[in-house]
């Protein structure tokens, strides 16, 4: 396979002189497709993005359309915009906030009258200070220019969007306890049943929560129909997607590519993208789809980017990122690195995820400072086990959220594709890397 | 209704490993489990309270569209055909592992441990535990226990984070003042720096932690579960009637559990209740009679101190009459005392000058002869009036009973002279004038075009509406400055709304059996009328009384005016405890005669002749009252202080001085002869009070008159069994309440009693008397309308005050407060005093200075003083109150 | 160490009415209070629990949650260096230890004239620019030690002033529109005066 030339779709505009500007927006041709989505019934909206094909860009990479004929009757329902973007390594949401905010109000808009909301929430991740006065001051334009507010363009349809700042909580990514902050309190994710907010969600009423990229593809699928945009990629893996590659490669960045056509080694090594490993070097391992995903050995960069490939392989697209690590990289450091971070980061909920991110953070510091020990290996498994019972993929879980299971990924994959470099830290009393 | 009726079918059948069980329609699956003797471990799980899955221990495999996984069944329902799997290796391994996580970061500190015994963390790691810990890291550290209230201290260190404390005060209290603080592994449960988690029900918090975490001060170190022998008992601080086990090592009370009675308090306490046991352990308790020579009272025996008070009555009924004699108070004693009590002043003195309550209650006519409600009744009224004091202040756990009402959707109707702790979950709250609030009450029922003691004319007409489908009204005396005629003629009014009960809200611990046994003017035991029943008691009693005696206020006018040759005080406290200080003064003063029977030296025992060493609460058997009329049993704990009597015995005794047998030797003699005689209790037999199907007690009086028959099965066999005996079944008040006295809600009381039997037949052919009803009559008192210089008193109680008990238990005493005039801030800044500040209270009897407070929930023209504040004598405001006046006026003034 | 100033509490109230239900707005709230004072003061913890009909308890253990709020005073530059696994793999670990040697402080601590609060932080999301920081949440990337000393230098003598406002201010440009008649506020200033370059991205 080969990188396509098919156009990005997201991010065409990332780059043009004042991209976030609404003048600049109405230039390129920004909002048409809400017009066009306006003279539309809302349904015929749903069944573009139906036939789209549009998975979730957030992580859990559901179809779009299908969440939204999900939405329960009772009314008045919501749309919420998760802009959270926390997981480590991926920074395409960032990206778009910062450079394309009309994009975002345009798809929001967009979906919240597919599904006849009443209100809609733009949750901007607390730390994006740039991001979010770009998006607040392209929200005020949008308003002067009729785009939101009341009888939007003269339709009769009328939409108040708030962008809402969160605090500084990964976990607030995760789609119930979004809601949860949304409404003023700690970040927990809510316990299942019910299991989606689209039957109950923020206040307790139907919710439609999608990633912000998820809906920034929104006007272009309504301009050109689903149609077009599930002619691009393969299978259930459609459209053009933007991959936040890092690491180990010459030139890290978003890359937006055709879908299931690309694969991580055109991510990694095709000149307009990643241009290869860094000072030649060999790569050592990847991680496909964020933190939370299972890592890929240098046996699978010929992989395409497709959901189901590589789930079926043992781990996920997840959130797009794909960081690359090579022959210098130190596992047990880079696996205790992650795990640390869930640590920090568990809500402190569910005892296994709360006491267990603690204990293997520990353990792996203990292994990575040279106080190892061979049992310490199975140990660290066994626990994992007791959070991911199995250690399978998709993984089993004793927690409320899929953080808890996210958990072993980093872990249990280091564990198990570099056993031996384990093993030396713990003969060794010492990082071999230094 | 509060829930609307459920149209779901009454079981479904679920397989638990492989067996199937009939559960209940959305129960969930650990209930259903637990009922089918499945008991699936649980942390984070109260019955009482919202499931929020999240501790993981009760982790079991429910299929599901693919296949078996891994569910809490706390949180999951069960539904028809569900497969439930408790006992897999994956869910042991599961479990295992939670148990495992939640001991990484504890202290495993034990042996320190206050809950070490009955932990249950310690008892599932020793069942399940792993032997030895894998865990060698670093655990997380805290400092250790810090306090959050002055009663409750928590040890951050030991904390599973469950969420049960603080689900308590937010859900079933309604004060979340404590939290969950920070995030992941390092959450504390902690309050807002320096706002003290200050909630009446905090200790509560202490007995629902599954850990060691929360520790209350007073029983800290004190003792350990495995030396603590129980008895059940019901706390009678209030007349809710929670019940508790009570708990002592060597022969000294250490502590005071909840005992979840459905019908009743549903495991919880106020703190009241909860640290009361101290008073008893006091070592200002009376230890021997006490004889005054001169201006002295100088310990002395119970022969001669019972020879001079049997003299005493003797005289003065020889010389002056019975109308010479007098009895006040009995409200705290057990029935079978209060019984006895009556039996010697009525039927043997032959005076009718009783009463069980000073001049703070209502007429026995009132709250017997009204039309009675349970606690669940009222919960589960299509509305409910509060014509009452402040609940959260006087009958604590009712709040928490009709809190929870208000929020499952029950509407509720104040009518208040000042906004309560109940005001935000009412949906009316309707502040009426001092002394006017049989007006409203009127307006209420009939409508009105204009306003009405000082409430809207708009607001009383939305306030009908919520009347419509009929109400329970919960009764008792809003402000003691006004006078019990105005609450009794607004209950007439009420009586009215169609179908309507009545929850009586008397404070006193046992006021309500006390009238029952007829500790009050013109009444005989058994909510009878003097009139109706002299002829049934003239076969059993050797006197009664020829006409209708004084109350408390009549008594005490009487005793001043020297009228009153022999005052005989039970456990009351008048110069402290009647609204009119001064001439509660003057009465004992006045009084030929006084002899107290207390368990510690009152205000007014000071100035008694004779003072007799009563015993207290945990120190003697008997049964107990609450505003329902629910009988339970007292348990016995611990022998008496000193030579302490229960004040039944110090009756026989006096009796035969003078020279008649009551005819008892013991409780239980009482109490057969009370359900002999006292028609409200006939067929309430010892054996059927101590029918384990009654632990939960028996509403007097019986459903239908009880039929001659079969003792209860169990009873039978128990032929020991008698009223005071405690009640058969351990109960461990540490573990959670049984799922299903949780989910049984509101049965009526008596369905436990099914064919209660009569011991023995009436004792006289004659038919019983017919049962008290109260026909209405009752004019209110009119009064002046205040001057625009004064604001009118409103005098009612906080739960902290200058009560002996409270203020004879230590945790407790140094939480009274000084008293404090609160008044709305216009009328404050009317007086330049916005910010409040010292003033001068004034009314033509006494004057003295005060701190005063805006308190917007005050209305104007209006100023609110704690009753039970201050000291009598000088700033307690009874000192401003004349119980002449139908209202207190007091100016305000800047000193 | 205060209350919310009567602008603050009026901007309050403003964004209160732009939520279905009150307490939804406790966390921009909080924001402007961290704006007023650099951290939240209990004072003015206590201010928004009134506002929002809350104990002071409930909005002390929500803030606590959150790592941006800050319950303890801070210095006017939050400076967070990321060592997630991005920049672990591009030297943000030895970033982070020149800066504590650079600034004498470790990660939490603040400098002597209150100029710095060093902090390690979770993923910021310049992954691409590995490794980077963050001051008062503006964006740094490719930081060399170099890099991070002449920023240093330049923070203190405030030429970077209008790119990186005091610590607590997030949002500089405050919503103009759709507010309820009631809670509207006087024209702000125009969104483009208050747009910074994206530090990031130059
Ligand atoms: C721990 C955790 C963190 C998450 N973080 C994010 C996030 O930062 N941004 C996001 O869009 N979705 C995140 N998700 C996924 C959301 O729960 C949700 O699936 C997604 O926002 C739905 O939008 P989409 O269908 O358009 O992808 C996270 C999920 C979990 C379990
Ligand atoms: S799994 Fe972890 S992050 Fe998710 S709810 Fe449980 S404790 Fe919180
Ligand atoms: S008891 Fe079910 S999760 Fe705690």
């Amino acid at each position: 396979m080969a990188v396509t030339d098919a156009k990005p779709i997201v991010t065409r505009r990332v780059g043009t002189a004042d991209s976030w500007t609404l003048k600049s927006y109405l230039a390129d041709g920004g909002y048409t497709g809400l017009k066009k989505a306006l003279s539309m019934e809302p349904a015929a909206i749903t069944q573009e993005v139906l036939t789209s094909n549009l998975l979730g860009r957030g992580g859990a990479g559901f179809e779009a359309g299908k969440k939204w004929s999900m939405l329960a009757k009772p009314r008045p329902a919501y749309v919420v915009v998760n802009g959270d973007e926390s997981e480590p390594a991926t920074f395409k949401d960032h990206m778009l906030l910062e450079n394309d905010p009309h994009q975002i109000i345009e798809g929001t808009i967009i979906c919240a009258y597919a599904v006849g909301a009443a209100q809609a929430f733009i949750f901007v991740r607390g730390e994006f200070a740039l991001g979010m006065e770009r998006i607040t001051a392209a929200l005020n334009e949008a308003y002067a220019h009729g785009a939101v507010g009341k009888d939007i363009f003269g339709s009769g349809f009328s939409l108040d969007v708030v962008i809402h700042p969160g605090a500084g909580a990964y976990i607030c990514g995760e789609e119930t306890a979004l809601i949860e902050s949304l409404e003023g309190k700690r970040g927990f994710p809510r316990i299942k049943p019910p299991f989606f907010p689209a039957a109950v969600g923020l206040y307790g009423k139907p919710t439609i929560v999608n990633n912000v990229e998820t809906v920034s593809n929104l006007p272009w699928i309504v301009e050109n129909g689903g149609a077009a945009f599930a002619a691009l990629g393969i299978g259930r893996s459609t459209g053009t997607r933007i991959f936040s590659l890092s690491g180990h490669v010459e030139r890290p960045g978003n890359y937006e590519v055709e879908m299931a056509k690309t694969t991580f080694r055109d991510l990694m090594e095709d000149q307009r993208l990643g241009q290869g490993i860094r000072n030649g070097n060999k790569l050592k391992a990847f991680i496909p789809g964020g933190a939370s995903a299972p890592w890929f050995g240098p046996d699978q960069v010929d992989m395409a980017l497709d959901q189901d490939a590589v789930g079926k392989a043992g781990s996920m697209l997840g959130s797009g990122s794909v960081v690359v690590m090579d022959e210098t990289t130190c596992m047990v450091r880079a696996a205790w690195r992650i795990t640390r971070f869930f640590h920090r980061e568990s809500c402190g909920q569910c005892t296994p995820c709360r006491e267990g991110s603690g204990w293997i953070d520990k353990v792996m510091r203990r292994i990575e400072e040279g106080g190892g020990r061979e049992s310490d290996l199975d140990l660290l498994l066994d626990v994992c086990d007791n959070i991911a019972p199995g250690l399978g993929w998709p993984p089993r879980q004793t927690t409320i959220c899929v953080l808890g299971p996210s958990i072993p990924s980093s872990v249990t994959s280091g564990i198990r594709m570099f056993r031996d470099e384990f093993l030396l830290h713990i003969k060794e009393g010492a990082c071999p890397y230094g | 209704m509060a829930e609307p009726t459920d149209t779901r079918p009454d079981t479904v059948t679920v397989s638990i490993d492989g067996r199937p069980v009939a559960a209940r329609p959305g129960e969930m699956i650990i209930a259903a489990a637990e009922r089918a003797g499945v008991y699936i471990p649980r942390f984070c799980y109260h019955p009482r309270m919202r499931p929020v899955g999240v501790c993981r221990m009760c982790l079991v495999e429910v299929k599901g569209p693919r296949g078996f996984a891994l569910t809490p069944a706390c949180f999951v329902p069960v539904s028809d055909g569900q497969e439930i799997v408790t006992d897999s290796p994956t869910v042991k391994k599961a479990q295992d592992g939670v148990l495992e996580f939640l001991l990484v970061n504890h202290p495993l500190d034990c042996p320190v441990c206050d809950k070490g015994g009955e932990c249950p963390l310690q008892d599932q790691t020793l069942a399940f535990g792993p032997g030895e810990t894998r865990f060698v890291e670093e655990k997380r550290h805290w400092a250790k226990p810090i306090p959050l209230s002055p009663l409750v201290l928590i040890d951050r260190e030991r904390c599973i984070q469950c969420d049960r404390c603080t689900r308590f005060a937010d859900e079933v209290a309604g004060d979340p003042l404590i939290e969950f603080v920070g995030r992941g592994d390092h959450i504390e449960v902690n309050t807002f720096p320096d706002l003290p988690f200050s909630s009446y029900f905090s200790g509560n918090t202490v007995q629902l932690c599954p850990v060691g975490a929360l520790l209350s001060k007073p029983y800290r170190f004190k003792a350990r579960p495995w030396d603590l022998e129980q008895v059940e008992s019901t706390c009678t601080m209030c007349s809710v009637g929670c019940r508790i086990a009570v708990q002592s090592s060597s022969n000294r009370l250490t502590r005071y559990l909840g005992i979840d009675s459905d019908p009743v308090n549903h495991g919880w306490l106020c703190d009241q209740g909860r640290y009361s046991y101290d008073y008893v352990n006091s070592d200002q308790r009376l230890a021997a009679p006490l004889v005054r020579k001169g201006d002295e009272l100088v310990e002395s025996s119970w022969g001669e101190a019972l020879g001079m008070v049997a003299k005493a009555l003797d005289s003065a009924r020889s010389v002056h009459g019975p109308g010479a004699l007098a009895v006040l108070g009995g409200a705290r004693l057990p029935n079978e005392d209060a019984y006895a009590w009556a039996k010697l002043a009525k039927g043997v003195l032959g005076t009718d000058n009783v009463d069980a309550q000073l001049g703070d209650g209502l007429p026995a006519e009132v709250v017997l002869g009204l039309p009675r409600a349970t606690i669940d009744e009222a919960c589960s009224a299509p509305a409910v009036i509060l014509l009452a004091p402040d609940l959260k202040e006087e009958l604590p756990v009712l709040y928490l009973r009709l809190r929870e009402a208000a929020q499952k959707g029950v509407p509720i109707v104040e009518l208040t002279p000042r906004r309560t702790g109940m005001s935000r979950y009412a949906k009316a709250t309707l502040c009426y004038r001092p002394g006017e609030v049989a007006d409203l009450a009127r307006a209420l029922m009939k409508g009105t075009k204009s306003d009405v003691a000082g409430v809207r004319a708009a607001d009383v007409s939305a306030t009908r509406s919520l009347l419509a489908e009929g109400a329970v009204v919960v009764l008792g005396r809003p402000s003691v400055s006004e006078p019990a005629a105005c609450v009794a003629a607004a209950a007439a009014e009420l009586a009215a709304i169609p179908g309507v009960r009545f929850l009586s809200a008397l404070r006193r611990g046992n006021v309500h059996g006390a009238l029952d046994m007829g500790l009050a003017p013109g009444v005989l035991p058994g909510r009878v009328a003097l009139d109706d029943a002299r002829d049934w008691y003239s076969s059993s009693w050797p006197t009664v009384p020829a006409e209708r005696g004084l109350d408390a206020e009549g008594i005490l006018h009487a005793a001043a005016a020297g009228r009153i040759q022999a005052l005989v005080l039970l456990g009351a406290d008048p110069v402290a405890d009647f609204p009119d200080h001064q001439l509660a003064r003057r009465a004992v003063a006045g009084a030929g005669f006084v002899v107290a029977l207390d368990a510690f030296l009152t205000e007014s025992a000071r100035q008694a002749d004779v003072v007799l060493p009563a015993a207290a609460f945990s120190e003697r058997r008997g049964t107990t009252t609450n505003l329902e009329g629910r009988i339970t049993s007292l348990g016995q704990k611990i022998v008496p202080n000193g030579v302490a009597w229960p004040d039944w015995m110090v009756a026989v005794e006096l009796a035969a001085r003078l020279g008649t047998e009551l005819g008892f030797e013991s409780t239980e003699d009482i109490w057969s002869e009370i359900e002999r005689v006292a028609p409200s209790h006939a067929g309430i037999t010892r054996d059927v009070l101590a029918d384990r199907r009654s632990r939960d007690g028996v509403v007097a009086p019986l459903a239908e008159p009880a039929p001659q028959g079969a003792v209860p099965a169990e009873a039978a066999t128990d032929t020991t069994a008698g009223a005071t005996t405690d009640v058969p079944g351990d109960v461990d008040p540490m573990s959670d309440p049984g799922i299903d006295a949780a989910e049984t809600q509101g049965v009526p009381a008596t369905a436990v009693v099914p064919d209660p039997p009569t011991a023995t037949g009436p004792v006289s052919d004659e038919p019983r008397p017919p049962l008290l009803a109260f026909a209405g009559e009752a004019s209110p008192v009119p009064s002046a309308p205040p001057d625009a210089y004064s604001l009118r008193l409103v005098a009612s109680r906080k739960l902290y005050g200058t009560g002996t008990l409270v203020q004879r238990t230590p945790a407790l005493a140094a939480l009274a407060k000084p008293p404090c005039a609160r008044a709305n801030p216009t009328d404050l800044d009317r007086l330049g005093m916005g910010q409040g500040g010292r003033v001068r209270v004034r009314t033509a009897r006494a004057s003295f200075l005060v701190d005063a407070e805006p308190d917007p929930g005050v209305p104007r023209g209006s100023v609110w003083l704690a009753f039970n504040s201050g000291e009598p004598g000088t700033d307690g405001p009874g000192e401003l109150i004349d119980a002449a006046q139908p209202v207190t006026d007091v100016r305000v003034e800047t000193p | 160490m205060a209350r919310l100033t009567p602008e603050n509490e009026k901007r309050a109230r403003e964004l209160i009415a732009l939520y279905p239900e009150a307490r939804s707005a406790l966390m921009p709230i909080l924001h402007v209070a961290q704006e007023q004072d650099g951290w939240l003061t209990p004072d003015a913890i206590a201010h928004v629990a009134d506002l929002l009909g809350l104990t002071a308890a409930e909005v002390y253990g929500t803030a606590t949650f959150y790592d941006m709020f800050f319950t303890h005073p801070v210095g006017r530059h939050l400076v967070s260096v990321c060592t997630n696994i991005a920049c672990l793999l591009n030297g943000g670990v030895e970033l982070l230890e020149h800066a504590e040697k650079s600034l004498g402080v470790s990660p939490g601590g603040t400098t002597h004239d209150g100029a710095f609060t060093l902090e390690e932080v979770e993923c910021i999301a310049l992954c691409g620019e590995a490794p980077c920081l963050a001051v008062n949440w503006r964006f740094f990337g490719s930081v060399t030690p170099e890099r991070f000393d002449t920023l240093m230098a330049d923070l203190r003598s405030g030429a970077l002033a209008d790119t990186v406002p005091p610590h607590g201010t997030l949002c500089r440009v405050r919503r103009s529109v759709g507010l309820p008649a009631a809670a509207v506020e006087p024209a702000p200033a125009e969104p483009g005066a208050a747009r910074p370059q994206s530090p990031g991205t130059t």
